[in-house]
């Protein structure tokens, strides 16, 4: 963030405030506040200070020309994985943070199997810190849901909290034990924070490597069953029933996941989840050359299940899209795709991918997509209490600018991610963040401002 | 009978990877080819000039005699030099990875990579990773296609065609790289293939690739023209797959009374190694009509045809 920010100092010597703004003629798409219309926006000292029709000139504050551009709420991320500590090679908070910037998320949630795990106030504190110093957007820890990930004991939620997680995930593996579930479920409970479910029976889905079905008989690969989520999604409905806690399941991939939330959504008001841009536009036909770039955890799975997630992006039982953003060193890609590690950075493509795979084939509106990627994720983390998912007066100018008619080709060799682990390389997609604010600094797209700046 | 024009001289890729890739012209040219070459096999100077001068790699990472040597008597009648790499041996055991090795012996400039790998896909990443021509001598639960095309060329030796052959394969189809490439090849060349075993040996959604679903052996006795046994490994009993040994003989063993039940001339296979008195009792393996041997000798012969055109040998034999 401060590279961008030295150089405002060098340029814009003796304008008041470095982060103030006004963002002309965008069309401000805020669902949170049911605005979808060409307004201006006036951001001064980190916040949105008004939203109004043809704001008249403030004499030395720069202006952003956003004609033809969304103007929304900074997009956030609930799902990415930074790898720092104890992987910097292949991801650090300022590469990761950066890449978010790029991709237009101002905010993301990362989880927590790190070395060491983030398992203790220390660590938290620790990511807390760096991302401050180097990180381009707000970064908000996920703890872990038990010590060291081992599905055994709990950790001090309290005092992580207390140091600025914002929910707890054993992502990557889940929680096998169901009375240690239940006393995870339980405990939380009295921080109506939410649990972020990785669902994996991980005796059914044991050295699995793809989805069952024809391709994985075909491929002769390991099968992981949709049963192996499913019976996990079953059982955290059944504890969440049972305690009363906050359940957000991350990364629904199957059919019967959907159809298993959808109803349970129906008697319980404390279940949510997400779904990421690879399982929507992917399916386990894609594995036939064993790219092991596609090796992900949960599996691509059938075109069914694409199917019904969809629906259930169009219905709302899917309330977010996450990226799951997880970066892998070169090495550990390259290799036969049993050895191969599970996968793939999103960060950089998830916007893309969505406005040319979701609003350009109709099923999400631009508006109803910023909802998912913005409003719902802010509600869920609870980050809304800190002014992110809106564009409200007062909360912070966290804010991300669309162009919905850019091309783009995907050049992984281009990314600010340390890894290269995608594989969406070379596709051609439409629609692009071409702009990324945060707390009111030009993180990402400041050549757009330099251009309109008159002040 | 094909017009001369239309028969093929070449396959299409530099690689052989599976049976899935081959068109089914390309497996006659190769079965065709074996023909000619079955003969040098049976002279007393078992070799032709064909390769020389050509060198081909065995980079076998999991143990396998038979199919090892069989490549290794391949190339030699070839008149090719052949090297072998076995998985203690080599760099791998040391942690080298499979993309560092191959680099290494295009170095070294051989021209044709035999593989065995306990990964399914492994050879495709090699085929990706290299220049060199790679042939799988079995990757993982994936495919094993020159154990298809030498099943192809017993089946035909005897029969002719396999249009409209009724053939089951018998035992764990969910582990066997043997049953897919053979299920692929036989429906490529017009039989009716059906797979015998208990559901947990089964892999989901088999029947897309073009076999029937049985689980009792005694029906498919009487339909079968060629009855294919599989090796049963004994490891799967720990995996809860299947209860014991026993069970397994009894309900899925080919044994005297069962043989008794089918076709007079029913041929019987097994890609070896056997385990006696389990999926094939032992005065069954040594029956006329079992090909067991035969099928080890037309190998050579079939992996001397592949190692040929995919490097494409001066005119000789």
């Amino acid at each position: 963030m401060w590279r961008y920010a030295w150089r405002f100092y060098i340029c814009y010597w003796g304008v008041p405030r470095l982060s103030d703004h006004l963002i002309r003629g965008g069309r401000v798409t805020d669902p949170s506040q049911g605005i979808d219309e060409i307004m201006d926006v006036m951001v001064r000292d980190g916040r949105i200070e008004c939203i109004a029709k043809d704001i008249k000139d403030i004499k030395e504050v720069k202006e952003i020309d956003a004609r033809g551009l969304i103007v929304c709420p900074g997009l956030i991320d609930m799902h990415v994985h930074l790898r720092e500590p104890g992987r910097e090679d292949e991801e650090t908070i300022a590469s990761g943070t950066e890449a978010a910037a790029r991709g237009g998320f101002t905010s993301i949630a990362c989880m927590a199997n790190t070395k060491p795990v983030v398992d203790t106030a220390t660590v938290v504190k620790m990511i807390k810190e760096k991302a401050r110093d180097v990180g381009w957007v707000n970064v908000w820890p996920v703890g872990a849901m038990t010590k060291g990930l081992e599905g055994k004991e709990l950790v001090e939620m309290g005092d992580m909290l207390k140091s600025g997680a914002c929910a707890f995930s054993d992502d990557g593996r889940g929680v096998m034990d169901a009375e240690v579930m239940r006393r995870v479920l339980e405990y939380a409970k009295m921080f109506d924070i939410p649990m972020i479910v990785h669902a994996e029976d991980r005796n059914l889905s044991k050295k699995g490597q793809m989805n069952e079905g024809y391709y994985s008989t075909l491929l002769g690969l390991r099968p992981i069953p949709a049963e192996a989520e499913e019976t996990m999604v079953a059982r955290d409905i059944l504890l969440a029933r049972l305690t009363g806690a906050r359940v957000h399941f991350t990364h629904v991939s199957t059919g019967g996941s959907v159809e298993l939330i959808r109803r349970a959504k129906k008697a319980c008001s404390n279940l949510t989840c997400d779904v990421t841009p690879h399982h929507l536009v992917l399916t386990d036909a894609d594995l036939i050359d064993y790219n092991t770039d596609l090796k992900v955890n949960p599996p691509l799975r059938s075109k069914d299940d694409v199917k019904a997630l969809i629906t259930g992006l169009k219905d709302g039982t899917i309330d977010a899209i996450a990226s799951d953003h997880a970066p892998h060193a070169p090495q550990e890609k390259e290799c036969e795709f049993e050895y191969a590690a599970f996968g793939m950075i999103g960060l950089e493509t998830t916007v893309s991918l969505m406005l040319t795979h979701i609003v350009g084939k109709n099923i999400l509106s631009i508006g109803r997509l910023i909802e998912k990627m913005s409003v719902n994720p802010a509600h869920i983390l609870k980050m809304d209490t800190h002014g992110s998912g809106s564009l409200k007066e007062g909360s912070s100018a966290d804010i991300t600018f669309i162009d919905t008619k850019a091309e783009v080709k995907v050049d992984r060799t281009k990314m600010a991610s340390l890894s290269r682990n995608t594989p969406f390389n070379g596709w051609r997609l439409t629609g692009k963040a071409v702009l990324t604010m945060v707390n009111g600094n030009i993180v990402s797209g400041d050549a757009l401002e330099k251009e309109a700046v008159k002040a | 009978m094909k017009k001369v024009s239309e028969t093929k001289t070449k396959l299409k890729s530099k690689d052989l990877l599976g049976i899935r890739e081959l068109e089914k012209d390309e497996i006659e040219l190769i079965l065709d080819t074996a023909l000619s070459f079955k003969e040098v096999s049976k002279r007393t100077i078992k070799k032709v000039p064909a390769l020389r001068g050509r060198t081909i790699v065995n980079l076998f990472l999991e143990p396998s005699t038979r199919t090892r040597t069989s490549f290794e008597l391949a190339g030699k009648r070839l008149s090719a030099d052949t090297v072998n790499f076995s998985a203690k041996s080599s760099a791998l055991a040391k942690g080298e990875s499979l993309k560092d090795t191959a680099e290494t012996l295009e170095a070294m400039n051989a021209d044709l990579v035999v593989m065995r790998h306990s990964a399914s896909g492994s050879s495709h990443f090699l085929a990706r990773t290299t220049h060199l021509s790679v042939v799988n001598a079995g990757d993982g639960s994936h495919e094993h296609p020159t154990q298809a095309l030498l099943d192809l060329f017993t089946i035909q030796e005897k029969v002719g065609s396999l249009e409209g052959l009724k053939i089951a394969i018998v035992g764990d189809i969910s582990h066997s790289r043997v049953a897919r490439s053979n299920i692929l090849a036989m429906n490529k060349m017009g039989a009716e293939v059906k797979v015998v075993g208990p559901p947990t040996l089964l892999p989901a959604e088999i029947e897309m690739m073009g076999a029937q679903v049985d689980y009792d052996l005694d029906d498919s006795i009487e339909w079968a023209d060629v009855l294919y046994m599989l090796r049963i490994q004994l490891e799967r009993q720990e995996e809860s797959l299947f209860p014991s040994i026993r069970e397994y003989a009894a309900l899925f063993g080919l044994n005297k009374e069962r043989i008794m039940r089918a076709k007079k001339d029913v041929l019987i296979m097994h890609p070896g190694p056997m385990n006696r008195g389990v999926e094939i009792a032992s005065d069954v393996a040594d029956l006329p009509q079992t090909l067991i041997t035969e099928q080890v000798a037309n190998g050579v012969a079939v992996r001397m045809a592949v190692l040929y055109l995919l490097l494409g040998g001066a005119e000789i034999v």
